[in-house]
Formats: structure tokens, C-alpha cells, sequence
């Protein structure tokens, strides 16, 4: 039987009907268009489907939809303001932190939440809280150079 | 599934649990969802215990510490009472799954999923610690290697529920080590691991040892053998190499994907040499 559930995305609210075991990154994707957010082993072990819920990062693929209710969800789309991209966002298309681009969304939805609570990590800490995201291109290197680029371009602001 | 329930008190998810026998919970959630949805487990209803606020947090409770089952792995890391009095369960959580999966996953999903392999689990066992089961009714307390009692397999009955788990504290342990041996260095599943809280006198002799290893038999292993061989004894490499013969003998471990027996086996005994690192200081 499907429910009615209102879930506050990227600061808006959307009023959807879903089934009990939907996942959010399903209704992300499929009921709401917003197909930022990948599927990649949907089992928790890639960090594709990463995006925030109240600041910190979850994975939409482990997670019931109907359970996200009452919290603030933002995607990849909801990083940039008014047309600009996220500073994240620039540094990675500047410094070319991505090639296939299929795991960048999770990398980047993870690399937020990691510089909003530590603004300027180091190389190492940053390694370890970034350890759920895989990348099967880049060897990692210039994702690493594109978050650190970041942190100079923001500057401890988020 | 038809439905997934929110319940925000015990009171209200014993109701719920008494409407339909065959509601599961759960509290993360990180692999229920797997089973769930690879059609391994088909629930009629799920009710979610991440809202109720009796069963979450970290409760200083004098001689002893409480800790609520719907308590995230993340929330324990960041916690200074757990990381002082307990750093072995701290150090197992460091290396358990991601930074993601540590902010959904609880210890009290950990403990009730009992796979071998589960990483708060050694140090749980290593600590003695005792799990709190509740229903409407009653609340009892069982030692955490009475609760669990094969991979998957715990002692709790219908309309029961883990509430927590206690840890007593222990200040006499001044050596508490952990290491998992996985296929890569973050997100990996134990091959082995091995959780010891030790107390060393001055003169660095072992007064007391209580060592449990991950992912080598059906259940998290401790060996009484072992830990009387190493009492009196110093920690020195070529005493840990002789006591390591005795845990090859001690664990149950089987072939998978990610290792064979014989591998776990070798590498269950030499986990304890690492130990003579804490030797000389702690």
C-alpha cells in the first residue's frame, strides 16, 4: 500500500506517494527526477548514492524513504546557488577531479560534509573520511587535489 | 512490507509489536535493507527504533556505562566517555565500514545482526559487557557471549527488544588493542581481528588478559587457555609466538570469498604478536 509522505529536498518540500520499501535514493531518482544522485552497488558499499541528511552524509541506497521524513535532505543539485556552482563543484571541473564522472556526486555530497566540519583538512585525515566513496578512473589522486583546491577557494567558509 | 513504523517510545512500539507477531525492527538499518531487499527476509511490517529516545545515547551510570542499542557508531566515536574508558571499542569503530555507514549503523544493530565479523563485537566481548533485553514486561541483562549464539542466531524472544548494552568500567586494563586484518584498509569485512584488554604490573607482567578474536569461528572467540598461558608472562615476541600455537588451536574459522581457514587460522595467532608493541609501554 502506498503512503503519502512530504520530504524536504535541497529546501524544498515535495508531496509524494511511495511504497514502504522504496528507498529514499529510489524516490530521489524516480519520483522526483533527481537523478544526480547515482545507483551504483545499492548495497552500501560504494557511496554513489551519498547525500545529506541534516548535514551529514548517509547512503539513499540503505535508507527507507518513508525514514527521511522531518529531515533536511540536500543532493548534488542543491550545491549550487542562484546558477553559480559550489566552490566544491568548480574545483573539481577546474583541477579535473573526475573522469567516467558517475561517482562524483557521492564524492562531492561526502567532501561537503567532511569541510563543514572541518574546514581545511589535512591530506591524511581527509583520506580516512573519505574512504566510503570509490572511484574505479582517477586513482583518487586529483579527486584529493580537487577537494583540497576547494578548501583554498573557500577559505574555511562553507 | 506493508508498512514501516516510526515509533517515538517503548510504550508505543510494544503496541505495535503486539498488533502483528511478524514486525521486525530495526535500528540503522544497514543490512536489513540489503536483506530485505535481495528478498532474504520478507517482514510483514518494520517498525524503526532510531526515534526512541530511551534506547539512544551514552549514560555514565558510576561503575558502570550505558549505552542506548539505537546509538550510532558515529555518536560513540565522537564520545569522550566512551573513547576514555573504553578505547578498544573506540579503536574497533575507527575502522568499521565508512564515515557514511558509521552515521546510520547502531551498536545495537551490530550486536543483535551477530555476524562473526561485526567489528563492535570483539571489543564487546573483550569488555565483558552485558546486554539488556526488554519487553513490555521485564528487562534482564545477559552477558553479550550468552545473548549471541551463532552468525545471525540471538537469544531474544517474541516482543523483545535489545535496549542497550552495559560496560563496566575497567581502569585496571592499561593495555586495550585492536586490529582488523581485512582485503583493503577502510569499508572492508574482517578476516580476522582481535580485540585485548590487558593489565600489565610495573614490572610489565600480565595480571589480567581478556582477548577476543572476529570473524574466525561462528561466534566471536575467547579462549580461557589463552588468556591463563599469558598471565605472569611478559609481553615478549617469542612468548606471544608460542601462545599464538595455542589460538590456532582455539578458533573454528571457515573458507569464503574473502579467505581461506587456513589463512584466518595462521592469521588469528599472529594478530597477538602485535601486542608486543605495548610491552615495553602503554
Amino acid at each position: 500500500m502506498k503512503q503519502a509522505i512530504a520530504l524536504e529536498v535541497n529546501g524544498d518540500t515535495y508531496e509524494v506517494l511511495v511504497s514502504p520499501n522504496q528507498t529514499l535514493l529510489e524516490v530521489l531518482r524516480e519520483k522526483l527526477g533527481l537523478t544526480g544522485t547515482k545507483k551504483g552497488c545499492d548495497l552500501g558499499a560504494c557511496g554513489a548514492c551519498t547525500v545529506l541528511l541534516d548535514g551529514a552524509a548517509y547512503l539513499s541506497c540503505l535508507m527507507l524513504a518513508v525514514d527521511a521524513v522531518g529531515k533536511k535532505i540536500v543532493t548534488i543539485e542543491g550545491l549550487s546557488q542562484g546558477g553559480e556552482l559550489h566552490p566544491l563543484q568548480k574545483s573539481f571541473v577546474e583541477l579535473g577531479g573526475l573522469q567516467c564522472g558517475f561517482c562524483t556526486p557521492g564524492i562531492i555530497m561526502t567532501a561537503k560534509a567532511v569541510l563543514d566540519e572541518e574546514p581545511q583538512p589535512t591530506e591524511e585525515s581527509l583520506k580516512k573520511k573519505m574512504a566510503g566513496n570509490l572511484c574505479r578512473c582517477t586513482g583518487y589522486k586529483k579527486v584529493l587535489d580537487s577537494i583540497m583546491g576547494a578548501t583554498a577557494r573557500m577559505g574555511g567558509e562553507r | 512490507m506493508t508498512q514501516v513504523l516510526l515509533p517515538r517510545a517503548l510504550d508505543e512500539l510494544w503496541d505495535f509489536l503486539e498488533e502483528d507477531p511478524n514486525t521486525a525492527v530495526y535500528s540503522g538499518g544497514t543490512d536489513l535493507l540489503v536483506n530485505l531487499r535481495g528478498g532474504r527476509i520478507n517482514p510483514s511490517r518494520l517498525a524503526c527504533l532510531e526515534r526512541i529516545e530511551e534506547i539512544r545515547g551514552v549514560r555514565d551510570a558510576g561503575a558502570a556505562v550505558f549505552i542506548g542499542a539505537a546509538t550510532t557508531h558515529t555518536h560513540l566515536l565522537e564520545n569522550s566517555l566512551v573513547s576514555s574508558e573504553f578505547p578498544v571499542l573506540t579503536k574497533a569503530i575507527r575502522v568499521l565500514a565508512s564515515p557514511a555507514i558509521r552515521n546510520m549503523g547502531t551498536i545495537g544493530g551490530n550486536i543483535v545482526n551477530a555476524s562473526p565479523a561485526g567489528d563492535t563485537l570483539p571489543p564487546l566481548y573483550a569488555l565483558d559487557a552485558e546486554v539488556e533485553i526488554v519487553s513490555r514486561k521485564e528487562a534482564k541483562r545477559m552477558p553479550v557471549s550468552d545473548f549471541i549464539v551463532g552468525p545471525g542466531r540471538v537469544r531474544l524472544g517474541a516482543n523483545e527488544i535489545v535496549k542497550g548494552v552495559w560496560i563496566r568500567k575497567a581502569p585496571e586494563f592499561n593495555v586495550r588493542h585492536f586490529e582488523k586484518v581485512g582485503l583493503r584498509k577502510s569499508q572492508a569485512c574482517a578476516v580476522a581481528s582481535l580485540a585485548a584488554a590487558l593489565s600489565l604490573s610495573e614490572g610489565g607482567k600480565i595480571e589480567r588478559a581478556r582477548l577476543a578474536w572476529g570473524s574466525v569461528g561462528p561466534t566471536v572467540v575467547r579462549s580461557a587457555e589463552v588468556e591463563e598461558a599469558l598471565l605472569g608472562r611478559e609481553l615478549e615476541i617469542q612468548m606471544l609466538a608460542e601462545v599464538a600455537r595455542l589460538v590456532e588451536r582455539a578458533v573454528s574459522p571457515i573458507d569464503d570469498v574473502r579467505a581461506s581457514a587456513q589463512y584466518r587460522r595462521i592469521v588469528a595467532g599472529r594478530l597477538l604478536l602485535r601486542l608486543a608493541e605495548s610491552g615495553c609501554k602503554n
